[in-house]
């Protein structure tokens, strides 16, 4: 299976800024990967990149195997986007647009695309601008996957959406993953959805990777390690410490080990999702080096 | 049929939650041998997640034991499974323990401190029985 999008030291500048610098990561195929990172890490950057929207200023980035900015003709027809502002035209109908899709890709499922709108209780006679947000985001959900995609780029697709309009999104996004089998690439801040929708997870910071790899995976190779508290700075003398938090009595170091030795009187606990996200965000350097030895620094 | 339910910010991931619950659901008898486990789809729509979440809690139950699939007709629960905590078993256990736990109440326990007391009683009989 090759992978989804591949970049070498691939690197965006705008004007003097690296919104994307030496950024290497491989994106599986046939699964569904999160992108995470805060604002301005390069998410969006790294998704108009690999749909060829934007052109590298360093390395490279392969989509599904091809240059998006070389070979825009084999990548764009396999390859469905949902921008952020899910742009549609307010004035077209539910109709016009579904039409739109089918004279703009000769792979279109008009039936498929159709049915979505009926399921979701979407009139086809209806403007867009009379569209709730919910019924926006479903109708640019239909438009992507109208196209049958081998890969999907989603960027932030629920952000906006109230619970159930997000709930309902998110349903119909992995009922076409169970039944196309589509790879899925999505930002999100939301660690909720990540958790129920996602099986692959990619944190940028500052426009490089700091940390991918299957979330289960992911899950397994971190803990939480508490006990009384102690001053030393650890997270910057070991790197498998990815952050510390300390309250008046105890420390909470999160790790990056699967099976780290506590000192007597420590406890070992396996954190959330959300917990080990936060703790990479909140530390953008964790995560660059692999480094040994926590307990005995944590002890002495 | 089972009813799964999903709870984000755990400790636990979705996929040992699904295959939590289809134990807990054998070993109260709510699941018998030859019951079927919804298909993958089903779940994935009902709960909006992950379709390889599913597929890997249905494949541990299998090496587990609990469960088998047929091709083409969906994943059951399996003669291997563990039998269900026997009604006489539980007749005999469950008034001393309520008694207990109306003891501890009227202590002033908290469920908290309860749930506290009772894992580290667990963990010390279990213990002491496979030393």
């Amino acid at each position: 299976m090759r992978p989804a999008i591949e970049t070498t030291a691939l690197g965006k500048r705008y004007r003097r800024n690296w919104a994307l610098r030496d950024c290497c990561v491989q994106i599986p195929g046939e699964r569904i990967t999160a992108l995470i990172g805060p604002n301005g890490a390069g998410k969006t950057t790294l998704l108009n990149l690999a749909i060829g929207l934007l052109t590298p200023d360093a390395g490279g980035i392969e989509t599904l195997g091809w240059s998006p900015q070389r070979q825009p003709e084999l990548v764009l027809g396999r390859v469905g986007y949902v921008p952020q502002d899910r742009p549609l035209y307010s004035r077209f109908t539910v109709a016009d647009t579904l039409h739109m899709g089918r004279s703009t890709n000769p792979r279109w499922d008009d039936r498929g695309a159709r049915e979505r709108m009926h399921k979701r209780g979407i009139a086809l006679d209806l403007p867009i601008r009379r569209l709730s947000g919910g019924q926006r985001a479903q109708v640019s959900l239909a438009l992507a996957l109208g196209k049958h995609p081998d890969l999907l780029l989603l960027d932030e697709p629920a952000s906006s959406l109230d619970p159930l309009a997000r709930r309902d999104f998110l349903a119909e996004l992995v009922d076409a993953v169970a039944a196309d089998g589509t790879t899925v690439v999505l930002s999100s801040h939301v660690i909720a959805d990540v958790e129920r929708v996602c099986d692959y997870l990619v944190i940028l910071a500052d426009g490089r990777v700091q940390l991918a790899g299957d979330i289960d995976t992911i899950r397994e190779e971190h803990k939480v390690i508490i006990g009384p508290r102690f001053e030393r700075d650890v997270a910057s003398a070991d790197a498998t410490v990815i952050s510390a938090e300390h309250s008046e009595r105890e420390s909470a170091l999160l790790v990056r080990r699967d099976d780290p030795a506590a000192p007597p009187g420590w406890r070992i606990e396996t954190p959330s999702l959300e917990e080990l996200v936060l703790a990479y965000l909140s530390n953008p350097r964790a995560g660059a080096l692999p480094a040994p030895q926590l307990a005995e620094s944590a002890a002495s | 049929m089972i009813h799964f339910r999903l709870e984000t910010g755990s400790a636990t991931p979705a996929y040992a939650q699904l295959v939590h619950q289809v134990r807990r659901a054998v070993l109260r008898g709510v699941l018998a041998p030859g019951d079927r486990l919804p298909a993958a789809r089903e779940v994935v729509a009902a709960l909006a997640i992950n379709p390889n979440t599913v597929l890997k809690a249905y494949s541990q139950l299998e090496r587990e034991g609990f469960a088998y699939s047929r091709a083409g007709l969906g994943t059951f629960i399996a003669e291997t499974a563990p039998a269900p905590i026997a009604p006489r078993t539980l007749h005999d256990l469950r008034p001393a323990l309520r008694a207990w736990v109306t003891r501890a109440r009227d202590a002033g326990l908290s469920e908290e401190a309860v749930s506290a007391l009772f894992e580290s009683a667990l963990d010390e009989g279990y213990r002491e029985g496979v030393a």
